[in-house]
């Protein structure tokens, strides 16, 4: 069974919520959209306070081609367009909708008819792709209209579906095959006539036994689509550890794109949103979200209205145990914590999880011993160690020259530490400010 | 006994001939250095605070004997006599600056701001501040978690314990202007000293819409503008929800202090107030005649 080469780690996977069925969440009363739920600029707001939405009704257009519009996942009036603390961590420009009932636009196919057929064009797919507003769904946000719209020297020759779901805790994207098998399928189908190619490979980790089964047997009539069990291991979902982990070839470090390997990679959650999109016109108003923590009473995958404040996902699960430490927005490794439980879902909410007070609380930081274990841990290859020492001392030069840019911020390095240093809060620092240093000096140019 | 003179002879004879190279090598690479250099590297504080724009004390002084004018050229540890003996030595012209300190512009202490989250990562404000908005629901005030003590090389910033918040010690702080730089929220500004180290400044850089400030912080600026018309010198302006007050125009009259609902403005080392009364006001205020006459007028 193949994987990545170098480093990695084996969290804990306490898969609580494996097996839940997707339970519908009630309508929020007032739905909140943050207009940066995506990497690249903010959308810009196109309604009023005062105006009337429905259901899909576009209320802010994408600010630029690395951008992507958004649309209101609930009918009722704009009541104001304000900031708010969203999932990180900062406050943010957002549209505020109080919500009065449950009105759709008229052209969004509302039934569960699986429309097999796509006789569109290459560029209205893509068309309806970018007026749906969908962006990766794993977390990242990155738009998907920009990810299948890969450089012209680049020749692509397969699509990756990345359906690994290596973060702990985290079931979305496993119950979603398991209940969406069909369209996921129609929606490789897709994004293969979009790219122009006939291989797809779907990498699925071997914890998900009835997942991979499923999709196997449901593609074994298809041509192009091929099942690849994974060996578990984090972080397989990071895009360039699939890629090798699938195709064993090695992206090279920045500003080297996936598409030069000849590779595209799309979570399954986007996959689907490009399914409801092109065949039921549907942007993307709603996701799955895991709502789980070892104390929660009632651990469930939600289907859940985008602009949801995050209260009413715990509420469902029971509500917040009292012993909660940490409330995380995403996984336990790469999510970010939220400052409190009124942020709204946005795009890119995958989980939220609960971590209890006992687990949350990091350990008093002691000296590095170099035990390298950060090193053997590191899926990039990097030297944590070194960079978040550079990172200490404002040695940006050094952390730049030992590749910082390439760091995924997995945070492999800091849960092996035995120092328990705060090697990914230093690395992320650094990185930031190599970045700023980087930008500077291409503008320059 | 002749093994005694063969070793000292040769010993004698290999350290004559190295020290006769070293005399050639010496002389015939010598650098030829501006003593000058060395003259202003010693006026010079050694530092190498890097406040001035340069790598350290030499470079600066090597920079001043190169350069062509002092201009933009400034120590802003020395005071102006060190900076006028510079300019001796290097026989230019140099300007008078005005005595500047570090003043911290937040006062969101653990009572006037209560913390409603706790941050547990990397000891660092500028890693705390690409984490989210904070430990509090200010975003703008100070993270506490010393990055500007850890840059001062003149050990005149230090945290205080009960508040949360750094102190600037006035007599060790040399407006270098470090601490500033390493603050990633900007709450340190280097402000003028004024006399008797008077000063009369806004302690807030939060720029959220009153109610979501003062939620957070008690004595946070609220930006209701009250400063800004009670200024008799137009000295505070407002922008985007925070008030600022200009030093270059500011005649420390104190009556801003008085009017802020919010006791945001500070005003560090005045006597304490009696009553006010029009004669103590003249003495305080070493303003232009005409601006006198309109806080009479006013009082």
């Amino acid at each position: 069974m193949n994987t990545f080469k170098i480093g990695g780690v084996h969290p804990e996977p306490n898969k609580l919520s494996a097996g839940k069925k997707i339970e519908t969440l009630a309508l929020p009363n007032q739905a909140v959209f943050p207009l940066s739920q995506h990497i690249g600029a903010p959308a810009v707001p196109c309604v009023q306070k005062g105006d009337q939405v429905l259901v899909g009704t576009r209320i802010a257009d994408a600010g630029g081609f690395m951008s992507s519009p958004i649309h209101s996942s609930v009918s009722g009036k704009v009541s104001k367009i304000d900031s708010v603390v969203d999932a990180s961590g900062f406050r943010k420009p957002a549209i505020f909708i109080d919500v009065d009932g449950d009105e759709w636009e008229p052209d969004i196919d509302r039934t569960d008819t699986l429309a097999l057929l796509c006789t569109l064009s290459r560029e209205e797919i893509l068309d309806r792709i970018r007026n749906a507003g969908v962006v990766g769904m794993g977390g990242a946000c990155f738009p998907t209209h920009v990810k299948l719209s890969p450089p012209k020297d680049c020749k692509i020759d397969v699509l990756i579906v990345n359906a690994v779901e290596c973060e702990p805790y985290l079931t979305s994207d496993h119950m979603l095959m398991l209940e969406h098998s069909d369209e996921i399928i129609v929606g490789v189908r897709i994004l293969l006539k979009v790219l122009g190619i006939d291989r797809a490979v779907i990498g699925i980790e071997e914890n998900k036994a009835d997942a991979i089964q499923l999709m196997q047997s449901k593609t074994s009539m298809v041509s192009g689509i091929e099942i690849m069990p994974l060996k578990m291991k984090y972080p397989q979902g990071g895009e360039k550890q699939l890629i090798e982990a699938v195709t064993g070839r090695q992206v090279p470090p920045p500003p080297a794109l996936p598409a030069n390997v000849g590779c595209v990679v799309q979570n399954v959650g986007t996959v689907f949103a490009v399914y409801e999109a092109v065949q039921k016109k549907k942007p993307l108003i709603e996701r799955i979200v895991t709502v789980t923590g070892k104390s929660v009473k009632n651990p469930c995958n939600l289907k859940v209205r985008l602009g949801t404040p995050v209260s009413q996902l715990i509420e469902y699960a029971g509500g917040m145990p009292e012993d909660t430490g940490k409330l995380i927005s995403g996984g336990p490794m790469m999510g970010r914590p939220l400052l409190d439980d009124k942020a709204p879902v946005v795009k890119g909410t995958s989980g939220i999880l609960m971590i209890p007070e006992a687990d949350a609380v990091r350990c008093a930081e002691r000296n590095c011993i170099r035990c390298a274990k950060c090193v053997q841990a590191c899926p990039m290859g990097l030297e944590p160690y070194l960079l978040a020492t550079a990172s200490e001392a404002g040695d940006w030069a050094t952390a730049e020259e030992n590749w910082i840019m390439s760091c995924i911020e997995c945070g492999c390095c800091q849960s092996t530490c035995p120092s328990r240093r705060p090697l990914l809060d230093w690395v992320r620092l650094a990185k930031n400010r190599v970045g700023g240093i980087i930008r500077a000096r291409n503008a320059k140019k | 006994m002749s093994f005694l003179l063969t070793a000292v002879l040769v010993l004698g004879l290999t350290g004559l001939l190295l020290g006769l190279v070293l005399y050639a090598v010496s002389r015939k690479f010598k650098v030829e250095e501006d003593p000058r250099v060395g003259q202003i590297t010693e006026l010079l504080p050694g530092a190498n605070c890097g406040g001035c724009g340069f790598p350290g004390c030499a470079a600066f002084a090597e920079a001043c004997v190169k350069s062509e004018s002092m201009d933009g050229l400034k120590c802003s540890v020395c005071k102006s006599e060190v900076m006028q003996q510079i300019a001796a030595i290097t026989g230019h012209a140099v300007e008078v600056g005005v005595a500047k300190v570090a003043v911290v512009r937040c006062a969101g202490s653990c009572t006037n701001r209560p913390r409603i989250n706790s941050y547990d990562g990397a000891k660092s404000c500028a890693a705390a501040a690409l984490m989210n908005g904070g430990e509090t629901g200010c975003f703008f005030g100070c993270l506490g978690c010393g990055d500007c003590v850890r840059a001062c090389k003149f050990d005149a910033i230090h945290m205080n314990p009960e508040t949360g918040i750094p102190v600037v010690e006035q007599d060790k702080c040399t407006a270098c202007g470090a601490c500033a730089k390493a603050c990633p929220r900007m709450i340190i500004e280097l402000r003028n000293k004024n006399k008797l180290d008077r000063r009369v400044f806004v302690s807030c850089v939060n720029k959220d819409k009153g109610p979501v400030a003062k939620k957070a912080c008690s004595v946070a600026c609220i930006g209701c503008g009250k400063c800004v018309k009670v200024c008799p010198f137009e000295a505070i302006t407002l922008d985007s929800n925070l008030a600022y007050i200009d030093f270059e125009k500011c005649r420390l009259c104190r009556k801003c202090v008085d009017e802020c609902p919010q006791h945001t403005i500070q005003a560090v080392n005045f006597p304490p107030r009696k009553m006010a009364s029009p004669s103590e006001s003249q003495q305080q205020v070493p303003a232009t005649e005409n601006s006198v006459e309109q806080l009479k007028a006013e009082i």
